[in-house]
């Protein structure tokens, strides 16, 4: 292993060279351009022997990485924002095809008005896409996911395209040292995709087809029982990459100081890292909370989230994403998840860091204090001006 | 007796689910005779998607990929990194749209495909409407026609607007071979398959396919409906090849267009004005591309 100081857009762009992928599509897009420029000079250099396609549109992009997924390499794209709203068509498309495409999200804000920051938006909007969904808050996270993500989307058991989303700027742009393991080993625990279910020249056979209702809902539970079948092949594969690697990042929802908790605040992406030093500091002064990471979004870990109810009664999620006329998407889903558990904990909402606002100790320390207090449940918009709610107020 | 040009080879069956007389089907079926076995087709949205009939069967002999109608130029630009990426060897990489899925929604990945010298053949197959939804017009339509959407009652007569000239965008990125290709002559139709399947680089079919339906003629008479589009010279057959333009049919006198006009209910409405208008246009078009054929034949080379 060799420690190199990374970008989480390198992170992405060593993971992708690590997993030998051999077709990558992509158009630029800020700030995910970094990822595929290190990639474009890693197959210039020789260094990676894939097909660099240049295309006209994230949108031909995700075509290129599906059809060429469809005659059997392995294959990857990155986008943002825009990019990744442009591609939705295609993005159920690689789903329904059953492309164990890998793609890079670094997670952008959604225009108008423009806006680069960091905000998961865009990856939510994709939600109900069929795609495997991760969000990470380190770059050696990335790195180390974007690997397990190949691994799992090419694993017999679920041939279903996966997103590994990263923050703009606080990941994609923040340098890290970052553990990169060596070509062998990463040889060993990803070895070349199987030949299944791909075109052969040669040999008649339609992927994709049309249907009429007998066959469609054959196809979609289908690909609904793979999805299903995620969190169970995604601790074997993370056991695995423990074994060879010593490294895991905690699975589905890793939990922090939870046990006995009255309080539990659950994050995604880079405001965890902050999230655990608040923790801590609330620990010391004899408040019970805890702190639980979704890290896997798609498919949702329900029974872990079941689990948080165990103590806590009181559960805030905070979504750097929002929509309109609902609470947060993860607090929708975290809400949904804790009504079949057998203690119902309260739900707040906490919508924040929208946008690429910076989510401070300071503004932890609130949501815990705001859960914490008797209000009633609610969504919370935090970071208005006109509220005066400052994240360094 | 002159010797049979076309391969007796079918990698297309029967059973197919096209219409009678359907333009569409004949040209899969000549198109893969020139092009045999080791090929890969990428089809969007169109009436291929149907005529191919539903799962679990497919009524072509070689692989079938389904794309969304706007993506057939970056579902090339995929098969083909894939297929070296792989080592796949003397595989062709062909795209079959219809007119809709590349004139008007598609030319963007065409444009794209075109533009990065996607080793691929795009073929364009062109009924003129969007056929699969109903005959609704498309860029591809020509002026006048009645479709769905170009009604003729209340004063409207037809699509108002001349037919998008695809060749020209297409040349316009100088792909290394692009022709037009007519499936009422077979013959012209699978020679430049076979000359466009061993040449290296983007190259691009224009082929006009008629469609009794849409087109409203007797299922009878696609070809000799086809051979009058040529004759007329509203459908010339020509390639293209490194620039140079050659006419592959030349009958002398043009047949007059209201011939091939008065064969199609969708023009039954157009007046003696209407028709003597399209006349010229075609005469024109015709000298121009005649024109065109001698300064590439002067040109040196």
């Amino acid at each position: 292993m060799v420690l190199k100081v990374l970008s989480g857009n390198y992170a992405q762009s060593y993971a992708a060279l690590l997993a030998r992928v051999q077709v990558i599509s992509a158009y630029p897009i800020t700030p995910q351009t970094s990822i595929v420029e290190k990639l474009a000079e890693f197959v210039a250099t020789g260094e990676l022997r894939a097909q660099f396609v240049e295309v006209e549109s994230e949108h031909s992009a995700l075509q290129v990485c599906i059809s060429a997924a469809a005659l059997g390499a392995r294959t990857y794209t990155a986008t943002s924002s825009q990019g990744l709203l442009l591609m939705h068509e295609l993005v159920h498309w690689a789903s329904g095809m059953r492309t164990p495409v890998v793609m890079g999200v670094v997670n952008r804000a959604v225009g108008p008005p423009w806006n680069i920051g960091a905000d998961h938006t865009d990856s939510m909007s994709q939600r109900d896409t069929g795609w495997i969904q991760f969000y990470v808050e380190s770059n050696q996270e990335v790195l180390d996911t974007v690997l397990e993500a190949f691994r799992l989307a090419e694993h017999p058991e679920v041939r279903l395209p996966a997103m590994v989303c990263e923050d703009a700027f606080y990941l994609s742009h923040t340098v890290e040292p970052v553990d990169v393991p060596d070509a062998a080993t990463v040889d060993s625990f990803l070895p070349p995709r199987e030949r299944h279910a791909v075109l052969v020249p040669g040999q008649a056979a339609r992927l994709g087809s049309f249907t009429g209702p007998d066959h469609y809902v054959d196809f979609r539970r289908e690909a609904a029982d793979a999805m299903a079948r995620v969190p169970k092949v995604f601790e074997e594969v993370e056991a695995e990459y423990e074994r060879i690697f010593g490294r895991s990042h905690g699975g589905a929802l890793p939990s922090y100081r939870t046990d006995g908790a009255d309080a539990i605040l659950v994050t995604m992406g880079t405001m965890t890292t902050t999230a655990r030093s608040v923790v801590d500091e609330l620990r010391a002064e004899g408040q019970k909370v805890g702190l639980a990471k979704l890290r896997l979004f798609r498919p949702f870990p329900e029974d872990a989230v079941r689990r948080l109810a165990a103590s806590a009664d009181r559960i805030g999620v905070a979504d750097r994403a929002y929509t309109f006329g609902r609470m947060g998407p993860a607090a929708t889903e975290v809400s949904a998840a804790l009504y079949t558990a057998p203690r119902h904990p309260a739900v707040t909402s906490f919508l924040t860091g929208i946008g690429g606002r910076d989510v401070t100790p300071h503004e932890v320390r609130h949501l815990f204090e705001t859960l914490l207090s008797s209000e009633e449940p609610k969504t919370h918009w935090l970071d208005l001006e006109e509220e005066g709610v400052k994240a360094d107020g | 007796m002159a010797k049979l040009t076309i391969p007796s080879q079918e990698l297309m069956y029967a059973g197919h689910s096209a219409c009678p007389g359907c333009g569409p089907a004949l040209s899969m079926r000549l198109l893969l005779k020139g092009l045999g076995p080791r090929t890969i087709v990428s089809v969007p949205a169109c009436c291929w998607t149907v005529v191919d009939t539903p799962y679990p069967t497919t009524a072509l002999k070689v692989g079938f990929l389904d794309n969304p109608i706007e993506a057939t130029g970056a579902s090339l630009s995929g098969l083909r990194a894939a297929a070296d990426a792989l080592g796949m060897k003397d595989v062709n990489i062909v795209g079959f749209a219809g007119d809709g899925g590349t004139v008007d929604i598609g030319l963007q990945a065409l444009s794209g495909m075109l533009e990065r010298r996607t080793n691929a053949i795009y073929v364009m197959y062109d009924n003129e409407a969007y056929m699969n939804t109903g005959i609704q017009r498309s860029g591809a339509t020509p002026w006048g026609a009645w479709t769905t959407t170009t009604p003729v009652s209340g004063g409207h007569h037809g699509k108002p607007e001349p037919k998008k000239d695809i060749m020209a965008i297409v040349l316009a990125h100088h792909p290394v071979y692009a022709a037009t290709i007519n499936p009422s002559f077979p013959e012209d139709f699978v020679r430049k398959v076979e000359r466009a399947r061993d040449l290296v680089g983007p190259r691009f079919f224009h082929a006009l396919t008629p469609c009794p339906p849409g087109w409203k003629f007797d299922s009878a008479q696609t070809i000799a409906l086809g051979r009058l589009a040529t004759d007329t010279g509203l459908f010339p057959l020509y390639e293209v090849v490194d620039g140079q333009l050659h006419i592959t049919r030349k009958t002398g006198e043009l047949k007059p267009v209201a011939e091939y006009l008065a064969a199609q209910s969708r023009f039954r409405h157009l007046t003696p004005a209407d028709i003597e208008q399209i006349q010229g246009q075609v005469r024109a078009d015709w000298q121009r591309l005649l024109q065109r054929e001698r300064e590439d034949l002067s040109r040196p080379h």
